[in-house]
């Protein structure tokens, strides 16, 4: 790029454009509580919906019996599922191919579970009746472990008891639900049967969940007079939810309106569809008034969509000297009672083959086998693109486990191993192109921004003082390099329920140089209405503070994929850039008429077409913007307007370079986190600002999951982790001081090189808290312990290491 | 998380209280702070009629300090525990514990009458009461009567209280010498997995008189003389501090659940003792 002049750069920062800290134009409202959240629509007359759910997490319903409920004052109606079988709407299709229940139909599958609805003329009365509802259940075996569930006689999923094949193949046992396989079988074993080095683990990559602070809800409004539905709901995919609701209600798709508000998080917890929603526009169809459904916290965690439990086994071969030969990935994947993973249809494992990592692996092999059992359905992910988490933190974790076992330095053994530079795009053993890469500059600048040798040091030193006795304290240093695969994606291979994975973006421009643009994608935090304005600011030359970005609204916005797996800059900034240029080749057509000279004789100059070789000579877009709506210009037509629907050649793969150095009391499990570095590799930075408020924030969430965050089950399948008062959600108190840093690796097929970045701190942060924890423990012989690594866990391990003397 | 229907009280003095609670008996409750009672209803595990706020009785406000005796009004919260300067300058294990009990937004409210009145096993303030051998103040259609804090506690939400008595304040003498309130949890907000309120008197170099409780190892506080009595005539060197936890250890009877299995909390329990008397010795 050519230096700017004077002139140009005070424009070019007038636009706040690409690159710009811009402040969040969303902050004004949320921070004076003026945010419109689902439950902020109030219409008049409208009734709320509450849910009678089950104490059991596995019995046969042997009678409902709501006529208490019914009699008290202010009910309207309790729907069971004998309400809904009419309609066919007891059971609803789920995006991974499978069937759930609405409401219990016939036995209850997981503590929590749908069993009626109650509507009511207010929440007080609908949550008084839910009392009152009574259901007489009779117990059945819990199956809470998925190994127990594929030996087990018990069937869980009667309805599918003798479906030999599933959605993704056939099944095994009438409690397994799929096996999903990439890579090469054969010659992965081949390689670690022949290998120098094998190391081999399990781990356990506990259940969680999203926790978004707002929790799921739906408002629901059956207008009779015209026939149309409108819908606010808490949706990650308000297009995806318009489809659906469509084919499943009968009513056309244009005779519905779905609107996702604003939405105080999501992290994958509203993607999918939710008995609640689909119960609200029932009761508003039945009694033609709005019905609202708000979950409350309890509800939220227990009941809707947990992330992860997945049981991870490795075989990684090696040289003697650290070269890696082969991987081979075994998973057991609980998917609890129903098959209900938000990935994109053809992958039930989402993107869990990424799990060769950053590394040149020649040879791999990855099977997935889904299982069901008497937990929560879901498996959505949390704050990662599709099982991306659970990939990198296998492989971060066999990488250490390597290193043991080889007696070498972790640091070293991932340098000897990464992708290089010069090898992208990259084809992987597994099936995927990386874009772009340059993993050992990002690598050699972690390591000497932290001083990564003399931090060794320190723990040498430290472990010997603790041998001499003059100190309880270790030291772990937690090392990650990750690379991710986001914006799914190309509609060739990813789809949700058929409709593929594209994305979009509407502008229209006013005549006084002010502009609209509308996204098939869904803000839920991520400030898209601040960074998708200056991805255009810098396309179209107009101020990023004209422009108005406009989502979520199904009237409105074009159709779009939505918001999760970090797809909003890669699929919907990149039709974003596309439709900015769209406009912009209108414009300079207009610009050649009014100045009277050949399109070609034109060049773009930030906010303005400028005459080759006489810069004296321009028009801004602004008077362009206004030229197109008062001028008749032959050839063209008025206005200003584009659209552009963008389907990804490829995926993108931001990386990043992650340590984090941490002191263990080995006698309480207390640890703290001394220093945290993170180093991400987004390609083109849009908005550094809101960059480093996307890393503290996955970061805070990736700490969460690795010290303590957990949906935890006893034998009996009830949520031991209902309340936040064990459900470890952090605070400001528990949060370390976050370094951040960067390099800049565009993508090469994105159209402004950037590849998002909302995911990449929780799904490089998870393993590097985890290693950290693992680490400090290796050199009393540890080669890996179980998250999440809370005290009791973390003191257990130094017990069992012979630690408390 | 939507209590049943009640109806809310807000009598302005003490015979207002002791009135309505005569008047509903067993379906009334008073509400101090809120923040174990209304979390109880809204989960509906504590149904309650009747609500009576004590908000508006004035009476039950306030901290004096006479001589080396400290009286706490039942209403006054943990921030204003805090924030009570001379309160701070003669017991300041007071402060020290209220500054470790849940987090600011629930320190604005909670107050010393529901937090000791309660009998809740994780409550950090009834230990401290064993600990300052403080009295209790309580009153009830019969008058007033006082009872003292290693008395009160028989089991979990079991206390020598009746129900239609109302604790007015708490009252103890601050004796000046070293102090310790250690507790380990494991987040901000969260009860102890352990804590520990000890307090030591000196003369001649050695421990002429100590005082030790435990936080949420029973299903009450725990008040181990055992424990003080092994540090008594001592310099609290390691062999006395050990016969300490052992001496505690055997007072205790954790049980397990998300904080950790039994085994764990025994030995955080020896540690965060240790920690504290290893505190409170040099803060002698
Ligand atoms: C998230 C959270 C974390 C917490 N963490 C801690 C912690 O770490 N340590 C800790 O000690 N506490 C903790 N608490 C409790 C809090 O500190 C309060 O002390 C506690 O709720 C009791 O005080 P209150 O005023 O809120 O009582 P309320 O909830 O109003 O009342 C509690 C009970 O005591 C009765 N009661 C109240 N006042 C009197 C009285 N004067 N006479 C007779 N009976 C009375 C009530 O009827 C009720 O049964 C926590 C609370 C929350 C919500």
């Amino acid at each position: 790029m050519k230096d700017l002049n004077e002139d140009q750069v005070e424009r070019s920062a007038n636009l706040k454009g690409m690159g710009c800290s811009r402040k969040r134009v969303e902050d004004a409202r949320f921070t004076q509580g003026k945010g419109n959240y689902v439950d902020d629509v109030k219409l008049p007359g409208m009734l709320h919906g509450d849910f009678v759910r089950s104490p059991y997490a596995h019995a046969r319903i042997k009678s409902i019996d709501t006529s208490k409920a019914m009699a008290l004052d202010g009910v309207i109606a309790v729907l069971t599922a004998a309400d809904l079988a009419p309609l066919n709407l007891h059971w609803m299709p789920t995006l991974a191919g499978d069937k759930q229940m609405v409401l219990a139909d016939g036995k209850v599958l997981f503590q929590g579970q749908e069993v009626a609805f109650v509507v009511a003329k207010d929440r007080f009365i609908a949550a008084d009746a839910v009392e009152l509802v009574e259901v007489d259940y009779e117990e059945l075996p819990v199956i809470v472990n998925p190994f127990e569930a594929l030996e087990s006689d018990v069937v869980l999923r009667e309805d599918i008891a003798d479906q030999k094949e599933g959605a993704h193949g056939p099944r095994k046992h009438h409690n397994h639900i799929f096996t999903w396989e990439a890579g090469e079988e054969a010659a992965t074993n081949d390689v670690i049967d022949n290998a120098e080095v094998v190391a081999t683990e399990t781990m356990y990559y506990h259940r969680t969940h999203p926790c978004p602070l707002e929790t799921c809800g739906s408002v629901a409004s059956m207008d009779k007079v015209n026939g149309k539905l409108t819908v606010w709901g808490t949706f990650q995919a308000p297009h995806v939810v318009r489809t659906v609701a469509s084919l499943l209600s009968g009513i056309e798709e244009h005779n519905i309106r779905v609107i996702s508000p604003d939405i105080g998080g999501g992290f994958g917890n509203k993607v999918g569809v939710y008995p609640g929603y689909v119960c609200s526009i029932v009761a508003s169809i039945v009694t033609g008034k709005p019905v609202k459904w708000i979950e409350d916290r309890m509800e939220n965690l227990m009941s809707t969509a947990f992330a992860r439990d997945y049981w991870m086994t490795g075989k990684i071969a090696a040289t003697k000297d650290g070269k890696i030969t082969g991987l081979h990935c075994h998973v057991t994947a609980d998917h609890g009672a129903f098959d209900a993973c938000a990935d994109p249809t053809k992958f039930p494992a989402g993107f869990m083959n990424i799990c060769t990592g950053s590394y040149d692996i020649p040879t791999a092999y990855l099977a997935v086998d889904g299982v069901y059992t008497n937990k929560a359905p879901g498996g959505v992910s949390y704050r990662c693109s599709f099982r991306v988490t659970e990939a990198v933190y296998f492989i971060e974790r066999m990488i250490e486990v390597l290193a043991i076992e080889l007696n070498m330095d972790a640091a070293e053994l991932r340098r000897i191993n990464f992708i290089k530079k010069d090898q992208f795009p990259y084809q992987s053993a597994l099936g995927w192109e990386y874009d772009s890469g340059d993993y050992h500059t990002a690598w050699d600048k972690a390591l000497k921004a932290v001083d990564y040798e003399g931090l060794r040091k320190e723990q040498a030193e430290r472990v010997e003082a603790f041998k001499r006795g003059e100190t309880r304290s270790i030291m772990g240093i937690g090392l990650t390099f990750f690379t991710e695969i986001v914006g799914a994606g190309p509609v060739k291979n990813c789809d949700i329920l058929g409709m593929g994975m594209f994305d979009s973006c509407e502008i229209r421009i006013h005549p006084t140089g002010s502009a609209i643009a509308r996204l098939g994608t869904i803000s839920q935090g991520q400030g898209h209405a601040t960074t998708f304005a200056q991805i255009l600011a810098s396309e179209i030359g107009l101020p990023a503070d004209s422009i108005t970005i406009e989502e979520g609204d199904t009237d409105t916005a074009p159709y779009g994929l939505g918001t999760y797996g970090s797809r909003s800059t890669p699929v919907a900034g990149a039709a974003t850039a596309l439709a900015g240029r769209k406009i912009r080749a209108k414009a300079q057509m207009i610009a050649a008429y009014l100045l009277e000279v050949h399109d070609d004789d034109l060049e773009w100059d930030i906010d303005r077409f400028v005459v080759k070789g006489a810069p004296e000579r321009f028009k801004t877009m602004k008077e362009i913007a206004y030229a197109a709506y008062n001028q008749a210009i032959p050839g063209v037509e008025p206005g200003l307007e584009a659209v552009s629907y963008y389907d990804p050649p490829n995926m993108t793969y931001p990386f990043g370079a992650y340590v984090c150095v941490m002191d263990i009391d080995v006698d309480t499990g207390v640890q703290t986190i001394r220093r945290f570095y993170a180093l991400d590799d987004c390609g083109t930075r849009i908005n550094p600002m809101i960059i480093e408020g996307q890393v503290h924030g996955g970061l805070t969430e990736a700490l969460a999951v690795a010290l303590g965050q957990e949906i935890a089950y006893d034998d009996m399948g009830n949520v031991k982790t209902g309340t936040l008062m064990d459900f470890f959600l952090p605070t400001a108190w528990e949060v370390p001081n976050y370094e951040t840093d960067h390099t800049v690796t565009p993508s090469p097929h994105h159209p402004i090189g950037a590849k998002g970045v909302g995911e990449s701190p929780h799904v490089g942060g998870v393993p590097c808290f985890s290693n950290a924890v693992n680490d400090a423990f290796r050199a009393f012989g540890n080669r890996h312990t179980h998250m999440p690594h809370d005290h009791w866990r973390i003191w257990q391990t130094a017990n069992k290491l012979g630690l408390h003397g | 998380m939507i209590p049943a229907s009640f109806d809310y009280h807000r009598p302005s003095d003490m015979d207002g209280v002791i009135a309505l609670l005569n008047e509903h008996g067993d379906d009334a409750r008073v509400l101090a702070g809120g923040h174990s009672l209304i979390p109880m209803m809204k989960l509906r595990m504590a149904e309650v009629p009747h609500l009576i706020d004590l908000q508006a009785v004035d009476s039950l406000r306030g901290i004096s300090i006479n001589g080396s005796r400290v009286t706490i009004g039942a209403m006054v919260t943990q921030h204003d525990i805090i924030n009570h300067a001379e309160l701070a300058k003669v017991a300041p294990i007071m402060r020290e514990t209220s500054l470790q009990i849940a987090d600011p937004q629930v320190r604005y409210m909670g107050t010393v009458g529901g937090n000791v009145a309660n009998g809740d096993p994780g409550n950090d303030m009834p230990g401290l009461m064993q600990c300052l051998d403080a009295t209790l103040h309580l009153v009830g259609p019969d008058g007033t009567r006082e009872v003292a804090a290693r008395d009160y506690y028989e089991a979990a939400y079991v206390t020598a209280r009746e129900e239609d008595e109302v604790l007015t304040a708490i009252s103890f003498d601050a004796l000046s010498g070293g102090y310790s309130y250690e507790k380990q949890k494991r987040k901000i907000g969260d009860y102890a997995t352990a804590a520990a309120a000890v307090t030591i008197q000196t003369s001649g170099g050695k421990v002429s008189s100590a005082s030790i409780a435990m936080t949420n190892l029973s299903d009450v506080p725990v008040w181990s003389e055992a424990a003080a009595n092994a540090i008594i005539g001592t310099a609290c060197d390691a062999d006395a501090v050990k016969a300490a936890v052992n001496a505690m250890l055997d007072d205790i009877d954790p049980t397990e659940d998300n904080r950790g299995p039994v085994a764990f909390k025994r030995h955080v329990a020896g540690i965060i003792l240790t920690r504290a008397i290893t505190r409170a010795w040099d803060r002698a």
